[in-house]
């Protein structure tokens, strides 16, 4: 059970390049070099050069302060998703795992019939009853992500019940709540931690996605995934658009699975 | 002080009975030992004593009486206030028993912190004097420790620790010592013969060893399928026993004579 509190290559290449996206996408929140709606049509499809880092887009406005911008927007989407659906997921998995009985089988059922619809198309369904912006999209997406943390804490609380200590706290006299939540909880750190990583990773391809088919965030809002859908109809005259917005989703979504998976390593050691 | 009538489990979705039927006393201050081999019910009987076996799981019938008060007919809030205070548990995997992600002093004050509305600093001095009882006289440096920097045997005597901070009546030892090696075992022995005398508090102690339990028990109770087959005082279960099954158990203590047979 011995764990190593020194970082391995894997978390450590990780960990650099998720905070540096993360300082960037907090700065795009405090500052950026252009305002991020003022248009240009002087500088229309400008390629990137020192005057526009990433060059500019069809109405000239610059595609750097836009990334920035961007990248808050899908790293907070992607962040509440994961809280929500994290929060309630365990919630429900530890009830479940707990205690077991004819609850822990209607609402794994239930959980089994939830996980048989792609997370995308039921956050769609959510999108189309709710309407748009980017609170319905975090909503969506965080009940869409509900049914796998539930799944994978349920497993987790269900094998820890049946562990010794459990029995002893219990002897103690610790109540469920507590068994639940200051000893069972902090043992399945390695797994739930590598699930909330990949979650959060899942949830930024989910909002690209989303705003990719037009369902997600709305102008003057702006995310990676809506850039991305809006810079393939300009593939040809302004590769730069598409190229920049991709590489960024690529650096942000790198960074964090790199750091998903040295943790994943971490458990298993 | 503990007096066991009539005692029958049945796990659930199983024919036969896992206990069938034992009476079984233990007086104040004494050391019982309850021996048998695997399967013959004897931690059953100690889950079911601690209250680790619900009925969820297990028919139970029979009483068990703690200072006269039947411990199976008593509410779950009684039950409660009983575990963890006047009954309290030592297991055999002190690794196992432990929780691996939190520190040794929270967890040997937890049952005070469970049953009473002491403050943080008069726990960790009740447990901090409960560790030095069960002989780790570094008990500050191990107190923020977690449980894998620690050795089995220190890890059993903060199991001991925590299991006499509350004064129970009662301590219910399953196969405490099975886990560790034979110098540590006689330490642990020492070590919970002189926490009964001092303390006043009963012992029932379970094991398969019977080497063991001659060096520790004034009586000794053996369990075969489910039943007590002898109850008698150890010495008299050495030299005189009663049934076939206790002289086949005394047989099969290997001794220096029959290993240079083999």
């Amino acid at each position: 059970m011995r764990r190593g509190k020194r970082l391995n290559a894997t978390e450590l290449t990780g960990l650099i390049l998720t905070v540096c996206m993360v300082l960037l996408a907090v700065m795009g929140s405090i500052w950026t070099p252009y305002s991020p709606t003022a248009m240009s049509a002087a500088a229309k499809f400008a390629p990137p050069g020192w005057l526009h880092l990433f060059g500019t887009d069809q109405f000239g406005r610059d595609i750097f302060s836009r990334v920035l911008c961007g990248m808050r927007t899908t790293v907070f989407i992607a962040l509440c998703a994961v809280a929500i659906g994290a929060l309630a997921g365990i919630s429900i998995g530890a009830l479940t795992g707990y205690f077991g009985g004819w609850a822990d089988e209607l609402l794994m059922r239930f959980n089994d019939a939830l996980t048989a619809f792609p997370s995308i198309l039921l956050a769609l369904v959510f999108i189309a009853v709710l309407g748009f912006g980017k609170y319905n999209v975090i909503l969506a997406l965080g009940v869409a992500f509900i049914p796998s943390f539930a799944r994978v804490s349920r497993a987790e609380f269900a094998r820890h019940r049946e562990m010794t200590y459990v029995k002893s706290a219990r002897l103690m006299g610790a109540s469920h709540g507590r068994i639940m939540f200051r000893h069972i909880l902090p043992n399945t750190g390695s797994v739930l931690l590598p699930a909330l990583v990949i979650g959060f990773n899942n949830a930024v391809l989910a909002e690209a996605g989303m705003s990719y088919l037009g369902i997600g965030v709305k102008a003057p809002d702006v995310s990676l995934g809506y850039m991305l859908s809006e810079s393939q109809s300009y593939m040809m005259t302004a590769p730069w658009y598409v190229l920049c917005t991709g590489l960024t989703i690529v650096l942000l979504i790198l960074g964090v699975s790199l750091i998903g998976e040295g943790l994943q390593k971490r458990g298993r050691a | 002080m503990l007096e066991i009538q009539d005692l029958h489990v049945r796990f659930h979705g199983v024919d036969h009975e896992a206990v069938r039927g034992i009476d079984l006393q233990v007086a104040d201050g004494e050391i019982v030992g309850l021996v048998g081999e695997s399967g013959s019910g004897k931690t059953v009987t100690a889950m079911v004593i601690a209250g680790l076996l619900g009925a969820s799981r297990a028919e139970i019938r029979g009483r068990i009486l703690l200072d006269g008060a039947d411990l199976l007919r008593s509410g779950v809030a009684t039950i409660r206030e009983v575990q963890g205070r006047d009954i309290c548990v030592v297991f055999q995997e002190p690794m196992s028993a432990m929780d691996p992600v939190m520190r040794i002093g929270p967890q040997v004050e937890e049952c005070l912190r469970v049953h009473t509305n002491m403050k943080k600093k008069e726990r960790r001095e009740l447990a901090l004097q409960a560790m030095r009882d069960a002989d780790l006289p570094n008990a500050e440096e191990l107190w923020n420790k977690y449980p894998h920097e620690l050795s089995g045997g220190m890890l059993q005597r903060v199991m001991i620790a925590a299991a006499i901070l509350p004064r129970p009546k009662l301590l219910l030892a399953d196969e405490p010592t099975t886990a560790l090696d034979v110098t540590i075992q006689s330490q642990i022995l020492a070590l919970l013969k002189r926490l009964s005398r001092e303390r006043g508090m009963s012992v029932l102690f379970i094991s398969h060893d019977l080497n063991v339990v001659r060096k520790l028990c004034s009586r000794v109770a053996v369990m075969e399928k489910g039943r007590i087959v002898e109850t008698a005082d150890t010495e008299q279960v050495f030299y005189h026993p009663h049934s076939e099954y206790t002289k086949r158990l005394i047989a099969a203590i290997p001794t220096r004579r029959k290993i240079h047979a083999e």
